[in-house]
C-alpha cells in the first residue's frame, strides 16, 4: 500500500498573539509545528506502515523553512518527503493550495491520501475536500478511527455533529483525520539522528502538471473583507450536581434570560 | 567558535521536551512520595531510543551523540531527579564501559538489550569502606580455571533493585593495589548474587540505591570486563563519562527550579505587588540564572569533547563541580522565593531541593572534583 500524507506547518497558535490594532497575527518569533491534524494522519499513515508495511510520502507546500516538517515526519517514520515550493505558489489561498497538492499527489502512486480536517492557522477545513475533488477521489472528512481489511477496504468512523458514522470505503480515497484520532508518536533518537541524511524532494511549479492561472496568488478567488477579533465570553459556571438538579438549573436559567 | 545547536540537535530537544513534559512531569510527584522506580517511563524511553542515546546502531543503538545523551538527562530532570538518573546511571555506568572496553561478543551479547531498555543497567564500585578511597576494594574475584568467584558487598548501587546488567569491581590481586583491581560483568540471578537492603533517602526517591551481595557468586570466565588488573583505570573513567551525566542531571533540576520560582513569583502577590517586582527577587533571580546558563555551557563543552575524542575528564569534573553547586544554590533560593509554601510538597522546588544534594555527593563528591581539577593543574 502506497499512503500520500499531506502535512502543513503552521505557527503555534497557543503562542500567537492578536496585533491590538491591526487584529492580525503576530507571526515574528512564534515557533513553527506540525499541524496538529496533520499529526494525526501521520500517526495514522505509520500505524498502517507498522501493519502492512505501507510505503509513506510526506508532502508539504511551502516556503523552504517548511522542510522542518518534512524532517520531523522523517524522524517519526516517514520513507520519503517532498516540499512543493515556488514563487510560483505564494499568496494561495485554499484552492489554490489544494491545485498545487493535487498536481503533486497526481505525480504519485497512491492508495490512500491523508490530510488533516484543518489547519490551526487557516481553520478552513477545504484543502482536503478539494483534493480529493481535483483527484476525483471518494473522501472521507472527520475520520476518528479506520480499520483495513489488508486488500482494498476501509472501515471508517467518522466525526458528525451529533455522533458519528460507520463508513466503507474502496481505495484510492482520501480522508481526513483528526487530531483526537490517535495519539502520534514520538520521534525516535535515530530517526531524528537519520532523518537529516534522507533527501527531500524539492518540487517546483515546472514539476506539475497544473496551469499557471490556478496557482498562487492568480489561482485564489478568496478575498478577505475584514478581520477582527472575537468579543471575549465571560467565564462559564460549572456546577456538579445530579441530573434532576441539573435539569432546574438549567430551566430557571433559560427562564432568566427570557428563552423559554 | 561556535556555540549553535545542530540541526538535529535542536529537533532533538523539540522531542525530548515534548517527551518530559507530556509523560515525565505528571509523573515525578507519585514517583518521588511513593519512592516508585519509574518502569512504566523506562518502557517509553526506551521505545523511543532514550536508553541506548550514544550506542552505534549495530549494537542496536540509535546513533546519536553524548551531547543529545546530556541534553536528554537534563531535559528529565528538569522534570523528574529520579528518572534522570536512571538514564544517567544506566547509559554512563553501564552502557558506556561495554561499549568502551568489551569485546565483540559481550557488546552482541549485552548492548541491544541494554540499548532498547529491555534490560536496565547498573555499577558497582562503592563499598563500605571504599567511598571516596574507591581503591580500598574488599570484594574479591577469584579465577578457578573456567570461571570467576565473587564475595563482597557492594552498597550504595543505583537502579540495583531492577537492573538485569551489572558492572562490579573488585580485586583479584590485592598486592597489586590498583593494578589488582578488575572489572566484570554480572547479570541478575547469578546464583550467589542477590540485592540486600534497599536505602531510604533523602532525594531521587524513586531510584532504587540498594547493596549487592556476592557469595561465591560464580560467573563465566568471559565476563570479565577489559583486561585484568585494569578495572580501576576503567571504573575512573566510566566516572569521567558519568561525571557529564550526573552534572546534566544537577542543570537540569536547577532548571526545573528556576522555571517554577519564575512562574511563582510573577503570581505570588505581597505589599500589593508580584513579588518579583522587589529588585532583591529580580537580581537574585538574574545571579541563579546567570549560574544556570554558565553549567550549561561547561556540561555542553565536556560532552561536545567527549563527541570529538578529545580528553574531557578535567572539562567533566569542572561541569559536575559547577552544575551540582549551583544545583543546590539555586533550589535553595527556590524555596526561599516560594517561602512557606516552597516548603510543602505542594511545590515541586522542595522535592527539587531534595534531589539537588546527591548532585554533590555520588560519582566523585564535589571535594573529589576539586582535587581532579587542581591536580591536573598542578601536576
Ligand atoms: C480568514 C482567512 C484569510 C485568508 N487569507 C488569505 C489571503 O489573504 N491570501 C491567501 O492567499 N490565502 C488566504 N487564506 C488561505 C490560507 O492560505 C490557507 O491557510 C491555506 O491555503 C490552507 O488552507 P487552510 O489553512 O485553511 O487549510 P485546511 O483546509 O484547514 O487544511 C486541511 C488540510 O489540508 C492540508 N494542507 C493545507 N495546506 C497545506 C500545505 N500548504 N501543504 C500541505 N498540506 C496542506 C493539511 O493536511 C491540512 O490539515 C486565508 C484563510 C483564511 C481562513
Ligand atoms: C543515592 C546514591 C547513589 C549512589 N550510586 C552509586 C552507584 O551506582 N555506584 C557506586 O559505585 N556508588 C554509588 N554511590 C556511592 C557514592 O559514589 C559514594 O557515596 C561517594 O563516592 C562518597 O563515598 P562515601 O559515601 O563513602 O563518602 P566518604 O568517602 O566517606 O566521604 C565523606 C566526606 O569526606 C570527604 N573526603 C573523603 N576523602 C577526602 C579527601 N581525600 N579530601 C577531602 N575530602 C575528602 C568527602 O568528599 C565527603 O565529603 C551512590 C551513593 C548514593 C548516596
Amino acid at each position: 500500500m502506497k499512503i500520500v500524507v499531506c502535512i502543513k506547518q503552521v505557527p503555534d497558535t497557543t503562542e500567537v498573539k492578536l496585533d491590538p490594532v491591526t487584529g492580525t497575527l503576530i507571526r515574528e518569533g512564534v515557533p513553527s509545528i506540525m499541524n496538529p491534524d496533520d499529526k494525526g494522519g501521520l500517526e495514522l499513515a505509520l500505524e498502517l506502515k507498522d501493519k502492512y508495511n505501507a510505503e509513506v510520502t510526506v508532502i508539504t507546500m511551502g516556503p523552504m523553512q517548511a522542510e522542518a516538517v518534512l524532517r520531523e515526519a522523517f524522524a517519526m517514520g516517514a520513507d520519503k518527503a517532498i516540499l512543493l515550493t515556488d514563487r510560483k505558489f505564494a499568496g494561495a489561498d485554499t484552492l489554490a493550495t489544494s491545485n498545487a497538492l493535487a498536481g503533486a499527489i497526481r505525480t504519485l502512486e497512491y492508495d490512500l491520501v491523508i490530510t488533516g480536517r484543518q489547519a490551526i492557522d487557516g481553520d478552513t477545513a477545504q484543502v482536503g475536500p478539494q483534493i480529493a475533488e481535483h483527484l476525483d477521489l471518494p473522501q472521507v472528512s472527520y475520520l476518528q478511527n479506520l480499520k483495513y481489511d489488508g486488500k482494498k477496504t476501509f472501515t471508517i468512523k467518522k466525526a458528525t455533529e451529533d455522533g458519528y458514522q460507520v463508513v466503507e470505503v474502496d481505495s484510492p480515497c482520501l480522508v481526513t483525520v483528526l487530531a483526537t484520532a490517535n495519539e502520534a508518536r514520538y520521534m525516535t533518537v535515530r530517526g531524528i539522528v537519520e532523518a537529516f541524511d534522507k533527501p527531500v524532494e524539492v518540487m517546483g511549479a515546472d514539476k506539475i502538471d497544473v496551469d499557471e492561472s490556478k496557482l498562487g496568488l492568480k489561482g485564489s478567488p478568496t478575498k478577505v473583507k475584514k478581520a477582527f477579533t472575537k468579543g471575549v465570553k465571560s467565564a462559564g459556571q460549572v456546577y456538579e450536581v445530579d441530573t434532576e438538579e441539573a435539569v432546574g438549573i438549567i430551566i430557571s436559567k433559560l427562564k432568566e434570560k427570557f428563552i423559554i | 567558535m561556535d556555540f549553535s545547536l545542530k540541526i538535529e540537535e535542536e529537533l532533538f530537544l523539540q522531542m525530548i521536551r515534548e517527551f518530559a513534559e507530556k509523560e515525565v512531569k505528571p509523573l515525578a510527584a507519585e514517583i518521588d512520595e511513593l519512592e516508585k522506580f519509574p518502569t512504566e517511563l523506562v518502557n517509553k524511553m526506551g521505545k523511543i531510543g532514550l536508553m541506548g542515546i550514544p550506542v552505534p546502531v549495530k549494537y542496536g543503538g540509535q546513533g546519536g551523540t553524548n551531547q543529545m545523551y546530556s541534553m536528554a538527562v537534563e531535559e528529565l530532570s528538569r522534570s523528574c531527579g529520579t528518572t534522570g538518573v536512571v538514564v544517567s546511571a544506566h547509559t554512563s555506568l553501564c552502557v558506556a564501559p561495554i561499549l568502551e572496553n568489551g569485546t565483540e561478543e559481550q557488546k552482541m551479547k549485552y548492548l541491544p538489550k541494554l540499548a532498547s531498555g529491555e534490560w536496565v543497567g547498573a555499577f558497582g564500585l562503592t563499598e563500605p569502606g571504599a567511598g571516596t578511597d574507591a581503591a580500598l576494594q574488599q570484594t574479591v574475584a577469584v579465577d578457578a580455571g573456567d570461571k570467576w568467584i565473587l564475595n563482597g558487598t557492594k552498597i550504595f548501587i543505583t537502579n540495583a533493585g531492577f537492573a538485569h546488567v551489572y558492572i562490579v569491581i573488585a580485586m583479584t590481586d590485592k598486592s597489586q593495589g590498583t593494578r589488582g583491581i578488575s572489572a566484570f560483568i554480572v547479570e541478575r540471578g547469578t546464583p550467589g548474587f542477590s540485592i540486600g537492603k534497599e536505602e531510604k533517602k533523602l532525594g531521587i526517591r524513586g531510584s532504587s540505591t540498594c547493596e549487592l551481595i556476592f557469595e561465591n557468586c560464580e560467573i563465566p570466565k568471559e565476563n570479565l570486563l577489559g583486561k585484568v588488573g585494569r578495572g580501576f583505570g576503567l571504573a575512573m573513567k566510566t566516572l569521567d563519562g558519568g561525571r557529564i551525566g550526573i552534572a546534566a542531571q544537577a542543570l537540569g533540576i536547577a532548571q526545573g527550579a528556576m522555571d517554577e520560582t519564575v512562574k511563582y513569583t510573577k503570581e505570588r502577590k505581597q505589599f500589593g505587588k508580584a513579588i518579583a517586582k522587589f529588585q532583591n527577587t529580580q537580581f537574585q533571580l538574574a545571579d541563579m540564572e546567570t549560574k544556570v546558563q554558565a553549567s550549561r555551557l561547561l556540561v555542553r563543552h565536556a560532552a561536545y569533547k567527549k563527541d570529538q575524542g578529545m580528553p574531557y575528564s578535567v572539562d567533566a569534573a569542572m561541569a559536575k563541580l559547577f552544575a551540582a553547586e549551583t544545583s543546590m544554590e539555586v533550589t535553595t533560593k527556590a524555596i526561599q522565593f516560594h517561602g512557606g509554601y516552597g516548603y510543602t510538597r505542594e511545590y515541586p522546588v522542595e522535592r527539587m531541593f531534595r534531589d539537588a544534594k546527591i548532585t554533590e555527593i555520588y560519582e566523585g563528591t564535589s571535594e573529589v572534583q576539586r582535587m581532579v581539577i587542581s591536580g591536573n593543574l598542578l601536576k
